[in-house]
């Protein structure tokens, strides 16, 4: 059926308006809430099986000619991301039972998430280029309600910041696109590729490649445009930080990696040489702040600054093994990253704080807490048979193969830094003497915290073990990136 | 006519950059608001100003506007809308709370709580 691939996308839409009925009832809330997500996530297993046996599926609405409608275009690279995004959805719509408070679940909690959901998995999957802008606005206004949901003075206070600045990068994206259908006269983004390709680039798309670095850099908090994040991500409470931490960011990413290799590929020594001279920085960026705070929430976010730069740094290179590292990684973070801000939600609530120098000796405790911590935070640097190994291997191989032998080196590097950061939480908050606790500890609560995040770390290491099965659809996912007329015709021939 | 539309983008631009950089918050949503007019503007002026007829099906007319950039400003101008009342809302709400307006007392720290 050619119309599938848009079920990943209706699906949550369909449940998020459903859901906007019934807010007192908190059990219909909450079941017709998982049990959308679970139907989407079949369907999503099902997309990336179609995708993976009969190569790339698109349609164009209304069976209008391609580069005259709209066009949803699925390949390995997105049903992947669609799948991640189902799959992080559920896990932390599962986890906000037991901690975003009654009040919030009865004041639209659900439909936001869903409607999240529907923005994050339309961006991944759309093929055309103004639509990606009303997909990104769809997720964006999702989030300044999940961002401002609540009302306390941090949020207010932040949010207003947040939506600031993404109502400028926005305006920013409207712009490009205006500078872009001049040069090129359509927005069918497998359109535009081709007359890209016809053209050779001239100066003037080279400027529009660095305007759409600055546009989706906002987004994905690239070095000298991710200001906004570690304030705005420490305002709302710890589910929807998951999933704005998990998501958000990385449909930013994902952005740049789709018009960095299907657009502007014919000027490789400016555009990706920037790209690659700003990944670093803002890695290097995020190692600073990462080291410098003793708060477990902003350590954390500063994490998500340096696996943007470490993603990016593996589409910087421009060959098949990076391009299939950055997309290891990216799913790799996603994952863990979820996962990460679900450990330490629990951590804050058992301690009652954020303070790292107020907690210790959560071990004698909580000994089962403290071991999925261990194992999250050894994926996240990377330790070979867990999830994070893979892909920075990947990253660091294609980046000696494109010559770029110290920088890959520093790469390497910087999972020291990102170990140590995620270390000190451990030695801080499990060993030592017993630090400050929680007076509203319950066990019925944190079995519900705990339960959906040891699923979700163990989905982290079967991610990480399991590479072998992983890897064949990494490989295509690569090789579409790698070349793009196997998207271009994928689309061309789709629509007839 | 592209070059005066050129001009007025940036000026619109220019006074959007100012605003914003403001300490006031409603003059800050002013600057959005400029912003978001700068770049509708922008849009058509892209989509060049050839074609003497508005774009809707008439006998004897062959010599349409562009209709692309006008779908895609009528888009982003809701898009805008919505987004503007939010922050609006968001702004009134955040005076009633924070009793400031200003941007640089909205600090983070602690003693602010």
């Amino acid at each position: 059926m050619n119309n599938f691939l848009l079920l990943p996308i209706i699906i949550p839409f369909f449940f998020g308006m459903i859901l906007m009925f019934g807010q007192k009832k908190l059990a219909y809330q909450r079941i017709t809430a998982l049990f959308g997500l679970v139907i989407s996530i079949v369907c999503a297993f099902a997309l990336l099986a179609t995708v993976y046996e009969n190569g790339p599926q698109s349609v164009t609405f209304g069976s209008w000619p391609v580069p005259f409608g709209i066009t949803m275009v699925s390949d390995t690279v997105s049903a992947l991301l669609v799948l991640t995004t189902l799959i992080l959805a559920f896990f932390i719509v599962w986890y906000g039972f037991g901690s975003i408070g009654k009040q919030r679940e009865q004041f639209f909690y659900y439909p936001g998430v869903m409607f999240i959901i529907t923005g994050v998995n339309g961006a991944f999957t759309t093929g055309d280029i103004f639509n990606l802008f009303v997909f990104f606005e769809v997720l964006l206004m999702s989030s300044y309600l999940l961002i401002v949901l609540g009302g306390e003075k941090a949020q207010l206070r932040e949010s207003i910041k947040y939506i600031l600045v993404n109502v400028i990068s926005s305006a920013l994206f409207v712009i490009t696109v205006a500078f872009l259908y001049s040069v090129v006269g359509t927005l069918n983004m497998a359109d535009i590729s081709e007359k890209i390709t016809e053209v050779n680039q001239p100066g003037i798309l080279t400027v529009i490649a660095v305007l759409f670095l600055m546009v989706f850099g906002m987004k994905a908090a690239i070095f000298p445009l991710y200001f906004w994040l570690p304030s705005a991500y420490s305002a709302p409470p710890i589910p929807v930080l998951a999933l704005f931490g998990a998501l958000l960011t990385k449909v930013g990413v994902y952005a740049i990696m789709r018009t960095y290799t299907l657009f502007f590929t014919h000027d490789l020594s400016y555009t990706h040489e920037l790209l690659l001279i700003l990944s670093i920085i803002t890695i290097i960026a995020g190692c600073i702040g990462a080291l410098a705070h003793f708060d477990v929430k902003q350590i954390i976010i500063y994490n998500i600054v340096i696996a943007v730069g470490v993603i990016l740094f593996g589409v910087a290179q421009m060959n098949e093994v990076g391009l299939e590292g950055a997309m290891f990684y990216l799913i790799h973070d996603m994952i863990i990253k979820a996962a990460l801000f679900m450990l330490i939600g629990i951590v804050i609530f058992v301690t009652g704080t954020t303070n790292l120098r107020k907690m210790g000796g959560l071990m004698k405790t909580y000994p089962a807490l403290g071991w999925f911590y261990l194992i999250a935070a050894f994926g996240l640097a990377g330790v070979p048979p867990l999830s994070g190994f893979i892909g920075k291997l990947l990253i660091v191989q294609g980046g000696f193969q494109a010559g770029n032998i110290w920088t890959s080196i520093f790469i390497l590097a910087s999972s020291l830094v990102v170990l140590l950061s995620v270390i000190r939480i451990f030695i801080y908050a499990f060993w030592g003497e017993q630090g400050q606790l929680s007076k509203e500890i319950n066990k019925t609560t944190y079995n519900r915290l705990f339960f959906p995040t040891m699923l979700l770390v163990i989905v982290s290491i079967f991610y990480g073990v399991g590479t072998e099965w992983i890897m064949p659809f990494m490989e295509d996912a690569a090789k579409i990136l790698t070349d793009p007329s196997i998207y271009n015709d994928a689309v061309m021939k789709g629509g007839e | 006519m592209e070059i005066i539309m050129a001009f007025v983008c940036g000026f619109l631009f220019m006074a959007a950059i100012y605003l914003i950089l403001s300490r006031s918050l409603l003059r800050i949503i002013i600057g959005t608001g400029l912003l978001s007019h700068g770049a509708h503007l922008l849009i058509l002026t892209m989509g060049s100003f050839k074609g003497s007829a508005p774009p809707v099906l008439a006998d004897g007319v062959t010599d349409f506007v562009d209709p692309i950039p006008q779908a895609l400003i009528l888009t982003a101008i809701v898009i805008s809308f919505g987004v503007t009342a939010f922050f609006l809302v968001l702004a009134y709400r955040a005076y009633q709370e924070l009793k400031t307006d200003d941007m640089t007392l909205m600090k983070g720290s602690d003693d602010n709580e």
